[in-house]
């Protein structure tokens, strides 16, 4: 027989897990959607210190793409983008346009 | 002592300790803090977290974005919940039970969590001396419960119980200066930040985890829910706080004054203001009054923030 | 074998938790509870623990500290009384509910308002939902003996929750009573060493307390909850099985005293269960079938066992010493729901008594037994609730 729910919890409701909201994917509640220019990127890193959802992927130093599967769309690193030469190496876009 | 370089180069090797998947607002301030307290520090942290959006956001259900050993109790008590996770350390590292590591210990709280509510146990942790950060993130209201005013609000802004109404304007109070409170109790290290200027936050960070004793760092959190303002706009709008010295940068180590930052220009205080619909009564028409206040409140603080750090900066030439 | 010493209900708890040398104690001064922790704080200025103590601004940090402490991984302590437990109340549902097997030695008094200082149980009944076991101790003896069994009950692995171990405000707490000690070491051994489970100092291993549960799971959590609960019972027994042995004292769920062949009888808690006994005594005497039921463990309640103890009486007084207005008496509420499941009922009234530190006096005792003895004649309640002991 399968046990009830409630005998399988852990004691004192306490996470075992450590990150594991990774498991909640926070991506679909985007309606804009930034997307990554890299020929005018400057490898800055702002985006990647002020992305409030760790949603942009750096690999040993160097930017790489956004995490789609958590970014919210906030568009704060679009906006605090500094591009290169006037260009934005960030742009927000409707999602799904 | 952490000696990763503080270049985001560097900083962004380190994995995560605040990890996606939270579920806090597009655009919010606070995971911007978390991430970037917890980013400046190599050492082993562990922290609490009173009740408030960070917390609700973070751990729930069988999710929790912390990496870290944390704790959640209650709203107001998140000081006294670390002091005793603290006095625990102490007690099994003195005894010999555990391995001293240098474990650092972080209370987080909102300003709802940390100005008010919470404000006596955050007074007493300080006073009795435990060795740990109390890191408020100031986002100037209760967010939480749907925008209540709390006293971090500020002067005239629009909360959901200090409506801009006919006869009432907002808020009628100046917000409490809690930096300087905490300062006054004299502990070692106390100071103000801004997620906008994160090498200076994580600086901050850095050298209160190599001050023994009770800390505090005071750190502005834009809301957009809160603030009325845009999703993409927190990061400016903690940079304009610190432009307009409407939230000055600076550090009180060991009684000593410091303004780590220092606008080029100082802008007025308008610029912080006009982006935000909390503060959109303030500019209508019979309320610049409203204004000038706001202005002259934020000059009045600045003068006086100058002249204590030029007071210690007289002292130290003189010494030399 | 320990020495025989006349000490206050409050030093001997203060040596129980010298003895048992928890990791940390967190605590605020409040009356009559004071003397305890002040005696404890000596203990540890005098090197005599390796107790790393907090001394907080409030009961409400108070606990909050223990809880930290507790999650954290050690073996914590502190006690309190009346409005400082009532400051606690919202941490005390907490510290049940992460499951932290706290310590907190309860010196009962009254709550406000008006203020009142004296011993009476507002203060713990107030906090019986809380998730705490509760323990109960007549004199100074069995609050010493209970503080120490609390820690091994609440630490138990199929158990660890929370424990209050109630004692009466200065009637025990600043009265002189003879009290025999166990050894240091045998304190130590029965306790034994402190297991961690889910340690927040496993650095390594990082948990998170505290979540936000919400309608998916949390009214699971509260069933789990109940569920310790009903373990509690068999460890309690264990637990005092064991301290019998080291101690030569017995303990149970409740202590009854003339019981077995009584006709009436008188359920009644902690201190003023003493008076009681002699005035049992005096009726047995007399030649009428007197008995007592003293509960020890409040929370979780042995309603089956308190029901079968109670089943052959003709009538039964529930004395509280604590009030529910515009209801009966907490303890008058358990014992009717110990009795529920019985055939014929036995008649019962409810008389509240002592509140606010008001003296309970043997005559008081006189005239329920006799009235007990009326209405087992005529099976007929005239009042169900009552006070007595009030001032004409």
């Amino acid at each position: 027989m399968k046990e009830p729910l409630w005998k399988t919890l852990t004691p004192g409701s306490v996470i075992l897990e450590p990150g594991s909201s990774a498991k909640f994917k926070t991506g679909s509640w985007r309606s804009m959607r930034p997307r990554w220019i890299e020929e005018n990127c400057i490898q800055c890193l702002f985006c990647w210190i002020y992305c409030p959802d760790m949603s942009v992927i750096v690999e040993d130093g160097k930017r790489k793409d956004f995490n789609y599967d958590y970014c919210k769309g906030c568009g704060i690193c679009a906006l605090e983008c500094p591009g290169k030469k006037g260009n934005k190496a960030i742009v927000m876009e409707k999602e799904g346009g | 002592m952490t000696t990763i370089p503080l270049r985001l180069k560097e900083i962004s090797r380190q994995e995560d300790r605040f990890a996606y998947g939270h579920r806090m607002c597009a655009g919010c301030g606070a995971p911007i803090v978390v991430k970037q307290v917890l980013m400046a520090t190599d050492y082993p942290v562990i922290a609490s977290n009173a009740t408030g959006c960070l917390e609700v956001s973070s751990c729930i259900s069988e999710y929790t974005a912390w990496k870290i050993p944390w704790i959640h109790s209650a709203f107001e008590n998140a000081a006294a919940t670390i002091s005793g996770v603290e006095a625990m350390y102490r007690s099994l590292v003195r005894q010999g039970r555990i391995d001293d590591r240098q474990v650092k210990f972080i209370a987080f709280g909102g300003d709802g969590g940390t100005y008010d509510i919470g404000f006596q146990s955050l007074s007493g942790a300080m006073e009795r001396g435990h060795d740990m950060l109390y890191i408020c993130y100031d986002n100037e209201a209760y967010m939480n419960t749907g925008i209540q005013r709390s006293s971090a609000t500020p002067f005239g802004a629009n909360t959901t119980t200090c409506p801009a109404g006919d006869v009432i304007p907002g808020k009628p109070q100046n917000r409490k200066d809690l930096t300087k409170i905490m300062a006054a109790h004299n502990i070692p290290y106390a100071a103000q930040a801004s997620p906008g200027h994160w090498m200076d936050l994580m600086k901050k960070v850095r050298k209160a985890f190599e001050i023994k004793g009770p800390k505090f760092i005071n750190i502005i959190a834009p809301c957009n829910r809160g603030w009325r303002s845009r999703t993409d706009d927190a990061i400016m709008l903690s940079k304009l706080a610190v432009d307009t010295c409407y939230w000055p940068l600076y550090e009180i180590e060991n009684g000593v004054t410091r303004i780590t930052v220092r606008p080029r220009e100082k802008k007025p205080v308008t610029d912080f203001l006009k982006g935000q619909g909390r503060f959109k009564h303030m500019f209508a028409p019979g309320n610049e009054w409203m204004i000038e206040r706001a202005q002259e409140y934020v000059d009045r603080e600045w003068e006086r923030l100058q002249k204590e750090a030029a007071c210690w900066a007289e002292d130290e030439e003189k010494t030399e | 074998m320990g020495k025989i010493v006349a000490v206050t209900g409050n030093e001997a708890v203060a040596e129980s938790l010298r003895q048992v040398n928890p990791d940390v104690c967190a605590a605020y001064p409040i009356t009559p509870a004071t003397d305890l922790m002040q005696r404890f704080s000596s203990f540890i200025s005098d090197g005599k623990v390796d107790t790393e103590m907090v001394l907080v601004e409030s009961e409400h940090s108070a606990m909050s500290a223990c809880i930290g402490a507790a999650a954290a991984g050690g073996r914590v302590a502190t006690a309190t009384s009346s409005q400082g437990l009532a400051l606690m109340w919202e941490m005390l549902f907490i510290a049940a509910g992460d499951r932290l097997p706290i310590v907190m030695p309860v010196v009962n008094r009254a709550l406000s308002a008006p203020l009142n200082i004296h011993g009476d149980h507002s203060d713990t009944m107030g906090a019986r939902d809380s998730g705490w076991i509760q323990l109960y101790s007549e004199t100074a003896q069995e609050a010493y003996d209970n503080a120490i069994q609390a820690f091994r009950i609440g630490e138990h692995p199929d158990i660890r929750l929370p424990v209050m171990v109630c004692m009466d405000g200065f009637i025990v707490s600043h009265s002189i009573e003879r009290v025999e000690y166990l050894e240091d070491a045998e304190v130590r051994n029965f306790v034994g060493e402190y297991m961690p489970v889910n340690p927040l100092l496993d650095i390594d291993n990082p948990k998170s307390y505290g979540p936000l549960i919400l309608t998916d799971l949390y009214h699971e959590y509260k069933r789990a909850q109940h569920e310790v609960m009903t373990r509690v019972k068999n460890v309690v027994l264990e637990v005092a099985a064991d301290f019998e042995k080291l101690s030569g004292r017995k303990y149970g769920l409740f202590e009854t005293y003339r019981l077995d062949d009584a006709e009436i009888a008188i359920v009644i808690l902690n201190s003023a269960a003493g008076t009681t006994k002699d005035v049992v005594d005096s009726y047995r005497s007399k030649g009428i079938k007197a008995g007592l039921l003293k509960p020890r463990m409040f929370r979780p309640f042995p309603y089956e066992e308190v029901a079968a103890a109670l089943s052959h009486l003709k009538a039964i007084a529930v004395l509280d010493r604590a009030d529910s207005f515009g209801g009966y008496g907490p303890l008058f509420s358990e014992i009717c729901g110990a009795v529920m499941s019985m055939d014929g009922k036995p008649p019962m009234i409810n008389r509240i008594y002592g509140l606010g530190g008001r003296d309970y006096m043997p005559n008081q005792a006189e005239k329920v037994l006799d009235e007990l003895v009326g209405i087992a004649e005529t099976g007929k309640v005239h009042t169900l609730k009552d006070y007595i002991g009030l001032r004409e």
